[in-house]
């Protein structure tokens, strides 16, 4: 299973990943105003997919629960928040509320569905739950646009009333968010609840029969990973400034998988250097040649080959070897 | 009264469509618990092999041929070289289908171009027949036949053969199966193979109407996914009955709320969850 050797087993973390982290950290803070408008705007969703990754992480990496469903959350804040700033002309703050409610309600609805499934069968059936959504993304034009999607969402900086506006504000507001949930999401898999979380992953009979309700750890694994990925999904609405049906896909939602598979799952680092890789290999190779989905394809079946474990965790020795 | 025999015999159809795919699915899923994302990529590349062919040779009995034949060749090669290696980690087994899904999307998209297409009907059956007022046509009759007898066909494989014995003890338990002689190891990789090629042959049987076009690996392997989880994983009677369900109900829910298609599949399985979880003919 994913994550086996979790970070509980915390022996000290090698010289080079600490400075590999205070160096990343100092480049997410101090870089941006060194860099052109186009390398903000793709930092910025870097780490708007490091939210989602880390989120989808606590449920794959830290509880052991495999889910292809995950950018539904996402999808569905995000459309909520487009459809109630341009339909209904709604403020910043309804706006950005409603968004995280409308995801982590459904979360809480389909976490009641899948929350007692494990393994193989908790992968199909979110996958279907995630077609679903996809589906009605797609096909409920009059609410979501269809194919077409909705365009208009007006910008962060305008409707949130900042004084300043452009990529460089908007980053750090994304940075302030990432910051916040990051810091929020390794409080909870460090808690005693985390470290059910993670007794459930390696071993769940086990933590039945010490008296833990492991459906209700399960559920509520599931609905904050929800929440998480409902509060990326309200910035990308306001970064990207349009919906549409293509981040509800099959392909998106293994895409975040894959962000959490080649960083690292059981670790929140691992995620958002995953999430790092893929968007910005995506934006450059795409700008180079029409092939990207032959080497995302490629990059797939490599990571499974050569790093099963995920890059942040290749120097880590497993405990059965 | 007639709108509602043509759309169920609709809905029969499409039917017929999602057990071709389906059943493939569900028999990989019983052996092997892989969770084949790849399984829409070899209903799409059965078309567009068969396509080729029929255009080289103007026969579609060859083209279909071909197109089984050389996307199960494909499937057996991805489960020998590249699963086999990851029995009994599903999420790696996962992964490596979505990595051949977009690299067998890619290829197709390089290989044929993204024009849509479709298949010519077979000569002997074109038209329709006419029962009283209703109206029907025969290409459409002919695959339901054509899929009901793959299912009987499997189902005696699955039954009445030594093959579909060792297949039934490896389903049950593996080691055991291998214990008394059984290469559960070649086995999967037929299963495998018989899979892709049994998507691939759905593919071309739905060739004449549906087409083939970017994208359509994807269109119907969340539908498949719903059969196999209504029937219950891993059983052959369940992807029928499941096929039909998700057939009519899809035609159904297209036909009189279009906006919500889709979403009308969300309720049977919401039901079929909650009442039981394993699916309609799965085992724990």
């Amino acid at each position: 299973m994913a994550g086996r050797n979790g970070t509980h087993r915390s022996v000290r973390s090698p010289a080079w990943k600490r400075y590999l982290l205070i160096l990343g950290l100092v480049i997410l803070v101090a870089g941006p105003p060194f860099l052109s408008s186009y390398w903000v705007g793709l930092l910025t969703q870097v780490l708007i997919f490091a939210i989602l990754a880390m989120s989808l992480d606590v449920l794959l990496g830290y509880t052991g629960l495999p889910s292809l469903g995950h950018v539904g959350f996402f999808g569905v804040s995000a459309y909520t928040v487009a459809i109630l700033s341009t339909a209904h002309q709604a403020g910043f703050w309804t706006c950005v509320v409603g968004g995280i409610v409308a995801g982590t309600l459904l979360s809480a609805a389909f976490g009641l569905l899948v929350s007692h499934v494990r393994n193989v069968y908790f992968l199909m059936i979110t996958l279907a739950l995630g077609m679903v959504l996809w589906g009605l993304s797609y096909r409920w034009i009059p609410v979501t646009g269809g194919d077409n999607g909705i365009s208009g969402v007006p910008r962060l900086e305008a409707h949130a009333g900042l004084p300043l506006s452009g990529p460089i504000p908007f980053y750090y507001v994304t940075l302030l968010v990432f910051g916040a949930c990051g810091l929020l999401m390794a409080l909870i898999v460090s808690s005693p609840f985390g470290y059910t979380l993670r007794g459930i992953r390696e071993n769940e009979s086990r933590m039945r029969s010490l008296g833990f309700n492991t459906w209700l750890h399960c559920y509520l694994s599931y609905v904050i990973a929800g929440a998480f990925a409902s509060v990326s999904g309200v910035v990308w609405a306001y970064y990207n400034g349009f919906v549409s049906p293509t981040y509800l896909e099959l392909t998106a939602a293994s895409e975040v998988f894959l962000m959490v598979t080649l960083g690292g799952p059981g670790t929140l680092v691992g995620p958002v250097l995953g999430a790092g890789t893929i968007v910005l290999l995506k934006n450059v190779i795409s700008a180079y040649t029409q092939r990207w989905l032959l080497i995302l394809g490629a990059i797939y079946i490599i990571t499974i080959l050569g790093a099963p474990k995920g890059l942040w965790n290749l120097g880590r020795v497993s405990p059965r070897s | 009264m007639i709108y509602l025999i043509t759309q169920t015999l609709n809905g029969l159809f499409s039917a017929a469509l999602l057990f071709l795919i389906a059943s493939g699915l569900t028999l990989v899923f019983g052996v092997m618990r892989i969770v084949n994302i790849a399984h829409g990529s070899f209903y799409m590349l059965g078309v567009y092999v068969a396509s080729t062919v029929i255009a080289r040779t103007r026969s579609l009995l060859l083209g279909a041929l071909a197109a089984v034949l050389v996307v199960g060749a494909a499937g057996f090669v991805v489960e020998r070289v590249f699963l086999r290696r990851f029995a009994a980690e599903p999420l790696a087994q996962m992964m490596m289908t979505m990595g051949f899904a977009l690299l067998f999307r890619d290829i197709a998209f390089v290989m044929w171009g993204g024009d849509p297409f479709t298949l010519p009907y077979p000569q002997a059956l074109r038209g329709s027949v006419e029962v009283g007022e209703i109206v029907f046509p025969i290409y459409r009759l002919f695959v339901i036949l054509v899929a009901a007898m793959v299912g009987l066909g499997l189902w005696l494989v699955n039954e009445r053969t030594l093959v579909g014995a060792r297949l039934r003890a490896a389903v049950d338990d593996p080691e055991m199966a291998a214990g008394t002689g059984t290469n559960v190891a070649l086995l999967s990789g037929l299963v495998f193979g018989a899979g892709a090629g049994l998507a691939a042959f759905g593919g071309v049987m739905g060739g004449p109407i549906l087409g083939g076009y970017p994208g359509m690996d994807f269109d119907l392997l969340p539908l498949a996914f719903v059969v196999v989880i209504i029937g219950g994983m891993g059983s052959l009677k369940g992807a029928l009955i499941g096929s039909i369900v998700v057939g009519l109900i899809d035609n159904f829910g297209k036909a009189l709320v279009p906006e919500l298609s889709y979403f009308t599949l969300f309720a049977p399985m919401v039901i079929v969850l909650a009442l039981r979880p394993t699916g309609l003919y799965g085992r724990a």
